[in-house]
């Protein structure tokens, strides 16, 4: 959605000035989407109980639940309101962090999803961490060692087994590596969240697929620059390989990279939900899919925001940073 | 029209062969195998409960007896029959949302386009998960969850092809003629994108199976006693300490399925995309004559004798510069020019040795500033030609790195090889922006290239190579992507830089008339030799080689008739692959005679100034001569 700045007020030259620079205006026409985009999430998170055919607390309760029964919870859940009252209360609610009551655990849903956020941030950021770590280097020797069609059998090797595990399910791997390291070898636990061991395996399995798929691209962005007439030019330079690599090449790849980056972080973000299962691992997805389960709508309503907030805010990171690293393409208005 | 045979070129590759066999096994099994397993699948035996694997049972059994490999194979049916009904709701959905901004006004599509991106940017498992709860658990819901959930991306493909296509002109045609928006889209659009999009439709059937696995094994998607595979996995799940191919059996399913869609797709894609060219047959190169004498002389600040560059080709090494010789003295000027092709900058290359693997470069003698080139190459040989030897590219704009400033790119030349310190060197390269003219050279070292105009660009590469002390600069058609008037202020900077700096020059154009302004000495090259070397004073009028005069001929001057065509030289030159045995310029040369087929001519020196390869010089004044067709300048 492109909302621009609009035009500074006549007479304001120092604002006229900043509406014209194009940090300036990328900053706002970026947050401008940020914010309408949050306020479509609220919207559609809002909307999950009202989308539900027929009576949603019904539905919850059960068809032997009395009467009275539903009507108090209607009442609880404001569902008696008029729609735009509803509406207006769960904005403000979001605002001001009150997202309402659990029906199943009783609590605060903002308690519910602060007890259950570290575990799962926790998996998904060491995750993230592991596929950079993983993928840039390894993508990048692929690239170097393979390009020209050198090394016909290290592409083939490379190719084959990055995209066996690309495309092996996460929760899949998970199933995979439980039988293998847990089961069958006894190196690791079978699942909860205990000492540093337990992560070991729910990262592992978040992190290999991605990493592979961020690799793969890397790989073929590596040999696209090492074509280029600067690479040559560093060369020229009687640059050390290593300076070449690192210095020359590696900035010119991470664009590319960092929108598979966003993309894979963001899948990340649905994956810790099925490595929890595998795992039973403490974290919001097992609560997401209970409360799915349950039908406790407010805490399911929570999950959409908090899940639906941090791929909003990665892409907004994701869409700085490439702005950052290369202004030319990003500042453009498109 | 497209042409079958390309759709079947699909299923002739490896992995289409597997591909397609590994679908078809599924949708055997998936037709078969609820008669024919169903019984082990559906009867509870508990005698038989929670077995490990055995003959009998190779995944083992449930918790209720029943067989696990004939529930895995029965499961098969519903997992593929419910990929199918979501990727067919997510494909009408999709093209419906996609192709909709092509035909509404562009408000409404900017909207909708805005839409669709909001929406991609979620995973589709967490659309799926959340729309679960509004459609219910089971088949029905899971249908629809992971169906819409697959909406936006077949609609962002729709969105991206249909927004080219409708700009096309023959679309535009239809909408004036008045044809109805609906017809526009099926007569003209749809049938235009079917090829992306079956293959999107094939990747997502694969996406989908995975989704349902996914769904159902978290408990949101098919309801027990209802199973699909992911409800499966669910189930062995608690029993992996005991039983680990109950997990392990339906885990393997859901990959080889996910992977049997996604690997046709992959298939299809590379049959339907543009299609590789079978490399024709090349021929060997011709064994090298004899080299010419070298003209190497001690004092020489660039030697270069017997220079090859070969390249691996599918029937034996290419060789597209062969046996070159030829030496710069200090501050010497000398031009390389020829047709493109001729090898003029793979010689540059091979001698600067920036020859890039496959590539193979080979000498007799390649000697710069007194070191040895050809068996040294340790840090001390890397910082001398680093620091002594520059070279300017011919496409200034893609010659800097894009990603860096220049005043650093300058000064790492120096803070490499020099070791000179960070500021000092930054000084060093503001100062060498100022040696080239260039405005403002201390605001310009913190800008990046792309703040620069391409004459400009020119210049810092040009100060790049002066942050050393050069002793030659290859310059490799310095001038030719470069406005007119820049070009020559630009070879003004390089004849000013030679004569600062007494550094020589190796100018390599296939612009005469540039070389003959620039240049003490010339060199012609062709088919990747040198077939002349001369004074550039003697190129106008004394060139002895045909090929030369043949050259210089099609330069246009001011008595040039302008009602004749300008004048070109007939025929094209040899690629490297097919090489005639005798002079590469026979088939094109007017005094070409039998032993110019037959043999080639070695380089050979008239007088101390001149070398020509032919065996008709033309050291007098004599008609130009030229192949017929052609018209004398």
């Amino acid at each position: 959605m492109i909302v621009r700045g609009g035009g500074a007020p006549a007479g304001l030259a120092p604002a006229r000035r900043a509406a014209a620079n194009p940090w300036v205006r990328f900053t706002v026409r970026r947050l401008t989407r940020f914010v309408v985009s949050l306020w479509i999430l609220i919207s559609a998170a809002w909307a999950i109980v009202h989308a539900i055919p027929g009576d949603p607390v019904r539905a919850a309760l059960g068809l032997t639940a009395p009467q009275s029964l539903v009507d108090q919870e209607r009442h609880a859940l404001g569902l008696d309101q008029p729609l735009l009252t509803q509406y207006g209360h769960f904005l403000h609610g979001v605002v001001t962090g009150n997202l309402g009551t659990s029906l199943t655990y009783r609590l605060p849903v903002s308690q519910v999803i602060s007890s259950r956020l570290p575990a799962t941030a926790g998996i998904a950021g060491l995750a993230f961490i592991v596929v950079v770590i993983i993928a840039i280097p390894l993508g990048m020797i692929a690239g170097v060692l393979t390009r020209d069609d050198r090394h016909p059998r290290g592409e083939l090797a490379f190719s084959g087994f990055s995209g066996i595990l690309a495309s092996i399910p996460q929760f899949v791997l998970a199933v995979g590596l439980v039988a293998l390291f847990s089961v069958g070898l006894h190196l690791l636990p079978v699942a909860g969240q205990s000492g540093p061991s337990s992560y070991v395996l729910p990262v592992v399995s978040l992190a290999a697929g991605p990493a592979m798929l961020l690799a793969r691209v890397i790989r073929v962005e590596t040999m696209r620059v090492l074509h280029e007439d600067y690479m040559r030019t560093a060369r020229a330079k009687r640059l050390p390989a290593r300076l070449v690599y690192v210095r020359h090449a590696l900035p010119n790849l991470l664009t590319s990279t960092l929108t598979v980056s966003g993309i894979v972080l963001s899948g990340l973000v649905a994956g810790t939900v099925l490595v929890e299962a595998v795992f039973a691992w403490p974290g919001m997805g097992t609560a997401l899919v209970h409360s799915i389960i349950a039908k406790d709508y407010p805490l399911v309503q929570g999950f959409a925001l908090v899940y639906g907030a941090a791929v909003l805010l990665i892409n907004l990171i994701v869409d700085v940073l490439i702005a950052v690293v290369d202004p030319r393409s990003a500042l453009k208005e498109t | 029209m497209r042409s079958r045979s390309r759709w079947l070129a699909a299923f002739r590759t490896p992995v289409g062969v597997i591909s397609s066999i590994l679908v078809l096994a599924l949708i055997v099994v998936a037709i078969v195998a609820p008669s024919a397993f169903g019984h082990g699948a559906s009867v509870d035996d508990l005698r038989q409960a929670l077995r490990g694997p055995s003959a009998q049972h190779l995944l083992g059994t449930d918790a209720l007896g029943r067989d696990l490999l004939d529930r895995v194979l029965v499961a098969t049916r519903l997992s593929l029959i419910m990929a199918a009904l979501a990727t067919l709701i997510a494909t009408v959905g999709g093209l419906l949302l996609g192709a909709l901004p092509a035909v509404t006004g562009r408000r409404a599509g900017a909207l909708i386009g805005a839409f669709i991106n909001l929406t991609f940017a979620f995973p589709g498992l967490l659309l799926a998960m959340f729309l679960a709860i509004i459609f219910g658990l089971g088949e029905q819901g899971a249908v629809l969850a992971i169906g819409i959930s697959g909406i936006p991306s077949i609609a962002r493909l729709a969105q991206t092809l249909t927004a080219s296509i409708a700009s096309a002109d023959y679309v535009t045609a239809a909408r004036m003629l008045g044809v109805r928006r609906d017809k526009v889209i099926t007569r003209h659009v749809l049938p235009n994108i079917a090829e992306p999009l079956v293959i999107s439709v094939t990747l997502s059937l694969g996406s989908a199976l995975l989704a349902f696995a996914a769904l159902s094994f978290i408990g949101l998607g098919i309801q027990p006693p209802g199973y699909d595979l992911g409800e499966l996995l669910n189930q062995g799940l608690p029993q992996i300490s005991y039983d680990p191919a109950a997990s392990l059996g339906p885990a393997l399913t859901v990959v080889i399925a996910g992977a049997a869609f996604n690997l046709l797709g992959d298939a299809v894609a590379r049959a339907l995309g543009p299609t590789a060219v079978p490399a024709g047959r090349r021929r060997r190169s011709q064994g090298s004559a004899a080299p010419a004498s070298p003209p190497v002389t001690s004092g020489n600040v660039l030697a270069v004798d017997d220079l090859t560059v070969a390249f691996p080709g599918p029937s034996g090494a290419l060789t597209p510069v062969a046996g070159v010789s030829f030496a710069l003295a200090p501050g010497e000027v000398v031009g390389i020019v020829g047709e493109s092709g001729s090898g003029k900058s793979l010689t540059a290359l091979g001698v600067s040795r920036l020859v890039d693997s496959p590539g193979v470069v080979s000498a007799g003698t390649l000697s710069f500033a007194g070191a040895d080139l050809l068996t040294r190459n340790g840090p001390a040989v890397r910082a001398l030609l680093g620091t002594s030897l520059s070279m300017v590219f011919q496409d200034p704009l893609s010659a800097l790195n894009p990603a860096i400033k220049i005043g650093p790119q300058l000064a790492e030349v120096t803070r490499v090889h020099q070791g000179q310190p960070r500021k000092d060197a930054l000084a060093r390269a503001v100062d060498r922006l100022s040696a080239v003219r260039l405005p403002a050279p201390a605001k310009l070292a913190r800008q990046y290239p792309h703040e620069l105009s391409g004459g400009m660009r020119q210049r810092a590469v040009i100060a790049m190579g002066l942050m050393g002390a050069p002793k030659v600069i290859i310059a490799d058609e310095p001038t030719t992507a470069l406005d007119v008037t820049v070009q020559s202020q630009i070879l003004d900077l390089l004849r000013t830089v030679q004569a600062q700096e007494r550094a020589a020059i190796l100018l390599i154009s296939h612009d005469v008339a540039v070389v003959g302004q620039l240049c003490q000495r010339v060199l012609v090259m062709y088919a990747g030799r040198i077939v002349e070397d001369l004074p550039a004073a003697a190129l106008a009028a004394d060139a002895a080689h045909p090929y030369t005069r043949a050259l210089v001929a099609t330069v246009p001057d001011m008595t040039t008739d302008r009602d004749q065509p300008l004048a070109t030289i007939a025929g094209r030159p040899p690629s490297p692959a097919s090489l005639p045995p005798g002079c590469a310029f026979a088939p094109r040369c007017m005094f070409a005679t039998e032993q110019c087929h037959t043999q080639r001519p070695a380089l050979t020196s008239f007088g101390t100034r001149r070398r020509v390869a032919c065996w008709h010089p033309q050291i007098t004044e004599a008609a130009v001569p030229l192949a017929e067709g052609t018209v004398p300048g």
